[in-house]
């Protein structure tokens, strides 16, 4: 998908103005996080996990060259063969060049954020490659020629209607049949058989282990398992944020992703792989791809600690009610906002705007990133790069006047109190009033703050004076 | 191409100045422990979608199996378990792509964790790594001794670095993808049962679960 750019509130109103989908989708999400919540509460040592958790990305990431040449020599060592991509075009080409030495025509994919931020599908088709993700969610967005909405649910935004109709019309299911386990019946008949054609297997992975060479995929459908157990060549597309020193870290992590990405203890499958299977290949790829830009940002390089589990979609009041696509990035939501500015400020300037700064996100994060403390921070860089609008930047601009300025900000107050009371409905909410759409603004008080504050020392003393 | 990548790639992270921070001790021992670890491996295997039952021995076990439902009448099943006839020769078989059929699978279980219902299998010894997911039912069996309370546990006990293929398993495979609604059987297994035996009567040491040496060495019986 390239980026448009077309703004998160633009396409944010494509999503809202089906309410009840909206809607839907806001609940659907919720249901979700509190699931999550139910499983952080299952354990008294969860916020000290979520602590470790931190302290081990920031100590991995600071020792990252040396984690990562551990890495390969003990992968190498287990027989795997790693590679190094220092972007996107890098990593498809040593792809391409894997699958052309061996002949590959037909590739099954289980999810994998990278390949989709490198755009492999794409490129691998306009080779001749035959790709098919077997994801249940990635299989149907592929399907319907979307790009996934949520990097856990990808297919979050789909109707089960709207499911029916594309296995009808790509795998012949009877018209009408919305059954949620016909069709994933229909799903596991159907890419059963492309398991069993495909000539290779590409996975992400989820932790890769300095000192052990192994890496970990979990899933829960057994996608991705089966898509490098039957074809005897698995490709894994890892970013170089995903290493960990050792298993005793591994731990932590295992007992922290599934519970905050969808509330399971664990996902079905935590498929640990040290080396290829007997008489097969495994190929490693380490993409950097952005990555080592943002590990040198002071303000930023705490997103990198992202383990990618949604949590802080689930949670955010903005992501839940506007739909993954309109964040038009690899990854949407809270985190996406954070990411995807660094790449590419311009195309993605409004994203960290598209937050209340309530601070849900950070407060689930499993590896404690201040992610709304950071898309404010983006909020200052931008408005720095001259890429916030000239409306916002002479807003912000006078309300920073009005607020340095005791007598204007007063007289501020009055003016507004007075003015909200008096002006006509058609006045205040009008097109040029955004935050009155679909809301009403709270009733202006009487008095300000410092008049009530005042009355009351008064009532306060005259009370004293008057027991003595 | 990619060599030249690797060591731009590490000469630029390398001239980063980034702030270290140490290394956490990840403390063993002080992590959450149920009263009922076999009771708690139960709730959450059920919570998952799959069945836990404590049982005698393998002679129970063999029994309560034979007595399903879909065991009659099942195509092709493969036992790992010494006591449970076996009925697939792994070894003559040459490609995965001809385990297609396979409904029911009986394997041993290394170790059990209490914490979330997941069941460590290997592919030591086993040609065929592919037999854990390409069927229709998995019954997982381990030893009482093979249950600990959480992952850390779990990870203390095993002994990984060397080449091997292992994984996890909790509950049967199961998808959420259209509309949240929670289908049991996507990819892998549709069903899932754990049984947890005090000892085999045939060959105790032979079946995972023993996490010592023994788990290291081939232990796959036909």
């Amino acid at each position: 998908m390239a980026h448009t750019t077309q703004d998160h509130p633009t396409l944010a109103n494509a999503f809202t103005n089906n309410v009840e989908r909206s809607h839907w989708h806001d609940g659907a999400l919720w249901f979700v996080r509190q699931k999550r919540d139910r499983q952080a509460a299952s354990l008294p040592e969860w916020e000290r996990l979520r602590e470790l958790a931190s302290q081990v990305k920031a100590h991995t990431l600071a020792n990252l060259p040396e984690y990562l040449e551990r890495f390969e020599k003990q992968a190498i060592a287990l027989g795997a063969k790693v590679y190094w991509a220092a972007d996107a075009a890098e990593h498809n080409a040593i792809v391409l060049k894997i699958l052309r030495d061996n002949s590959v025509k037909r590739l099954v994919k289980s999810k994998s954020m990278l390949t989709e931020e490198c755009h492999l599908n794409p490129f691998l088709e306009k080779n001749g490659i035959q790709v098919v993700d077997t994801d249940l969610g990635e299989w149907i967005v592929q399907l319907r020629n979307e790009p996934p909405s949520h990097i856990v649910l990808p297919a979050i935004h789909i109707k089960k209607e709207e499911v029916g109709e594309t296995f009808h019309k790509h795998i012949g299911t009877p018209k009408g049949n919305a059954d949620p386990i016909f069709l994933t019946r229909a799903a596991r008949k159907e890419l059963r058989q492309k398991f069993i054609e495909a000539d290779a297997g590409i996975t992400g992975v989820n932790f890769a282990i300095a000192e052990t060479g192994g890496i970990v995929v979990c899933t829960n459908e057994g996608n991705a398992d089966l898509g490098v157990s039957i074809p005897p060549i698995h490709i894994a597309c890892m970013g170089i944020e995903k290493l960990l020193p050792r298993i005793d870290e591994l731990a932590v992590f295992t007992r922290l992703l599934a519970r905050s990405a969808t509330g399971q203890p664990i996902t079905t499958y935590t498929s640990h792989f040290h080396g290829p299977m007997p008489g097969g290949q495994l190929h490693i790829i380490l993409v950097d791809n952005g990555r080592s830009r943002l590990r040198s940002s002071e303000d930023f390089h705490r997103s990198l600690h992202c383990i990618r589990c949604g949590a802080c979609m689930n949670t955010c009041p903005v992501y839940r009610r506007s739909g993954g696509h309109s964040y038009s990035t690899t990854v949407p939501g809270p985190i996406g906002s954070i990411l995807a500015p660094s790449s590419t400020p311009k195309e993605s300037k409004s994203l960290p705007f598209a937050c209340t700064l309530c601070g849900s996100c950070t407060d689930v994060c499993p590896v404690k990133i201040d992610i709304h403390h950071q898309l404010l921070t983006w909020r200052k860089e931008l408005a720095g790069m001259k890429l916030v609008s000239l409306s916002k930047r002479l807003s912000m601009k006078m309300v920073g006047w009005v607020l340095s300025n005791p007598v204007v900000y007063k007289s501020a107050g009055w003016v507004a109190r007075l003015g909200l009371r008096l002006s006509p409905r058609w006045l205040v909410y009008n097109r040029l009033n955004v935050w009155g759409k679909n809301r009403d603004l709270p009733q202006p008080p009487t008095r300000s703050f410092r008049a009530e504050w005042a009355a009351r020392k008064r009532n306060k003393n005259r009370e004293e004076g008057g027991s003595r | 191409m990619s060599s030249k990548s690797r060591q731009s790639m590490l000469d630029t992270l390398r001239k980063q100045s980034i702030e270290s921070v140490p290394l956490p001790e990840v403390i063993q021992g002080n992590w959450i422990e149920y009263p009922d670890p076999i009771a708690q491996l139960a709730s959450v295997i059920q919570s998952v979608g799959g069945s836990c039952e404590t049982l005698p021995d393998i002679a129970a076990v063999r029994s309560r199996i034979m007595g399903y439902p879909e065991m009659q009448g099942a195509g092709r099943v493969l036992s790992l378990v010494p006591g449970i006839e076996n009925h697939v020769d792994l070894e003559s078989i040459q490609s995965p792509r001809e385990l297609e059929d396979l409904d029911f699978v009986i394997v041993p279980g290394e170790i059990a964790v209490a914490e979330n219902g997941a069941v460590w299998v290997t592919d030591q010894g086993l040609k065929h790594r592919v037999v854990y997911f390409i069927n229709q039912h998995l019954i997982i069996v381990v030893r009482r001794s093979a249950i600990v309370h959480n992952m850390h546990e779990a990870y203390a006990r095993l002994n990984l670095g060397t080449a091997m293929f292992g994984c996890f398993i909790s509950g049967p495979s199961k998808t959420a993808d259209i509309e949240q609604s929670l289908v049991i059987g996507a990819h892998g297994c549709c069903s899932m049962q754990l049984y947890v035996i005090d000892s085999l009567v045939a060959d105790d040491a032979s079946l995972r679960g023993d996490t010592s040496e023994t788990a290291v060495t081939s232990n796959v019986i036909h």
